[in-house]
């Protein structure tokens, strides 16, 4: 079959909804799009272990501690989901956590940001895995297989972590005038993040055409962003909190908040490496992988060991 | 010392040494050798973290003083807490987490199939739930002393530095004192030189096919009995609790 005729079907394909499989044919710039955006998933869970990390030592309260350390483990759990997805692409680990410590690859700028308060860990698991989520919601639809039905599994566990977050902050604005506080400094610094984390506006967006037509993604970044605002906002006056926008008002119109400017001139800062916590990261992950060589040297050579034992 | 006394200081020992140990466990989260260990060492932490919320709540309710299991872990003071001086030792690499929670892991395991027979039902049932998990961890954690032992050059040094370095902190596992004196009378406790028994014969068994030496001649360190701690547990303890000490008697 000639190149054309597997674009219109693999197309045609996609208009009817139906999936597309490993063994699959695919275009060469879809297969690419989505290992790109499968690993820089994966990655994101990783990395965001590690802002959430910071305060399982600190936790609070026994129930706190082990809601969060399950929380961290789940996110554990979601990346290796992902890695694996985007492994039926033809990729090895290897190669994805090269990708990675080289700074070649993506993750989500979110977690640049640093955890400085208990109440951050309550704003992120409300703030971040919500807006996550209605990412991921939409991508349990996403027309590549293994990487819909990855989302599937990850979806169920991420709303409880977007109800663990809420909870945290729920206490704290019902708590002393201190730990409200602490609840609003935290709203005011992530609020504004996780209103990136939906990506560029539309109409300055290069890779969302494809991945539209290509049914990887069925919505695009400010439809989300805007669900994700009308949804919240109810939610921080619930809390007694106030959103961090002069210029948030609601539009009887539209059915949906107006609301501020983002100030992209940070989002892409912080996707040039700059913002506070971008060093951090990188280099808590590339330092355990490091310290971890000699460690997964001795497993190989264990198993090598055994199979010769097997095998003779 | 009255048996209720008894029961809650039995209770704090056993609940200590999860906590703290899964406290160093949790310390390493994101941080493992590879993704698939870090959630094996993740879920080994909640375990214990599991472990030692359903001790300190029992604790909590046997003394009867109001206190709850947030007061016994986030108010009590260096020398009030009773974990192993094995348990609080500090991660340095993954030979000493693995050893250490081997050494850990072979002795709850003989410790908690003794313990479901205990008299007191709720530690019968909490041992129960305890020993099915600590069977994993075992057969983790013992496949782990292999793979090190019999890796690499360096994998076999490190994981024999490991326990030349932990052995010592080994021998207070098994004292008794007058807790176990009394509790033994009533069937709750559990005499831990029947423990010492198999543990020395399971260790010696991974040891040997780890190509690991038992170490000779050690003196064994002791006192956390007594709540005598090595220098690591404070700057732990002061890690844990400043947050909870910080806002005294909110709501979390
Ligand atoms: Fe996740
Ligand atoms: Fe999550």
């Amino acid at each position: 079959m000639d190149q054309i005729k597997l674009e219109e079907n693999f197309q045609a394909k996609l208009d009817r909804n139906e999936m597309i499989e490993p063994k699959d044919w695919m275009p060469e710039n879809y297969r690419k799009h989505l290992i790109r955006q499968i690993s820089q998933h994966a990655h994101s869970e990783i990395i965001g272990m590690l802002p959430e990390g910071n305060w399982i030592t600190r936790a609070p309260s026994m129930r706190r501690k082990i809601v969060l350390l399950a929380k961290v483990q789940d996110e554990a759990g979601h990346g290796l989901y992902l890695y694996s997805a985007a492994e039926s692409m033809g990729i090895s680990r290897d190669e994805l956590l090269d990708q990675l410590h080289t700074g070649k690859a993506k993750y989500s700028s979110i977690f640049n940001y640093p955890t400085l308060t208990w109440s951050d860990i309550g704003a992120v698991g409300w703030l971040v895995d919500g807006a996550a989520i209605m990412n991921q919601v939409m991508l349990q639809r996403t027309s590549y297989g293994p990487y819909a039905r990855a989302m599937v599994r990850i979806c169920k566990e991420e709303s409880f972590h977007q109800r663990q977050g809420f909870e945290i902050m729920q206490v704290l604005a019902k708590g002393t005038p201190e730990q409200k506080a602490m609840a609003q400094d935290s709203l005011n610094r992530w609020w504004w993040p996780s209103l990136m984390m939906f990506g560029p506006a539309d109409d300055n967006s290069p890779n969302s055409a494809n991945a539209l037509k290509w049914k990887i993604k069925r919505e695009s970044n400010d439809q989300l962003r805007q669900r994700f605002v009308n949804q919240t906002v109810p939610q921080v006056e619930y809390l007694g909190l106030t959103v961090p926008d002069k210029d948030l008002k609601w539009n009887e119109e539209k059915k949906g908040y107006d609301f501020g400017e983002v100030n992209w001139e940070e989002f892409y800062n912080v996707i040039k490496g700059n913002g506070p916590c971008n060093k951090e990261r990188l280099s808590a992950k590339v330092q355990s992988h490091k310290d971890g060589a000699w460690v997964r040297e001795a497993a190989n050579a264990y198993a090598a060991k055994k199979n010769k034992v097997a095998a003779a | 010392m009255t048996n209720q006394e008894a029961l809650v200081n039995y209770c704090l020992r056993l609940a200590d040494n999860n906590l703290i140990l899964g406290h160093r466990l949790s310390e390493l989260s994101g941080k493992g050798p590879f993704l698939e260990e870090d959630i094996a060492t993740t879920n080994i932490a909640l375990d214990l973290i599991g472990q030692a919320s359903s001790l300190l709540q029992y604790a909590a309710e046997v003394e009867g003083k109001g206190r709850t299991e947030d007061d016994l872990a986030f108010l009590r003071g260096e020398r009030e807490f009773y974990n192993t001086l094995l348990a609080e030792q500090e991660n340095k690499d993954f030979a000493v987490t693995i050893a250490r929670q081997f050494l850990t892991d072979a002795f709850d395991y003989f410790f908690y199939d003794e313990l479901k027979k205990s008299a007191d039902a709720r530690l019968a049932a909490l041992a129960e739930k305890s020993h099915k998990e600590i069977t994993y961890h075992l057969r983790h954690t013992s496949k782990w002393m292999e793979r090190l032992g019999e890796g690499t050059e360096e994998s076999h040094r490190r994981i024999q530095d490991a326990v030349d370095n932990l052995w010592r902190f080994t021998g207070e596992l098994f004292e008794m004192n007058e807790v176990d004196e009394i509790l033994l009378k009533e069937k709750i406790a559990v005499d831990l030189n029947v423990v010492k028994i198999q543990w020395d014969k399971l260790v010696a068994e991974v040891f040997a096919n780890s190509g690991i030496s038992i170490p000779e001649n050690v003196f064994m360190q002791r006192g956390s009995r007594e709540g005598k701690h090595t220098e690591k547990l404070g700057y732990l303890l002061a890690e844990m609790q400043h947050l909870h000490r910080a806002f005294p008697g909110v709501q979390w």
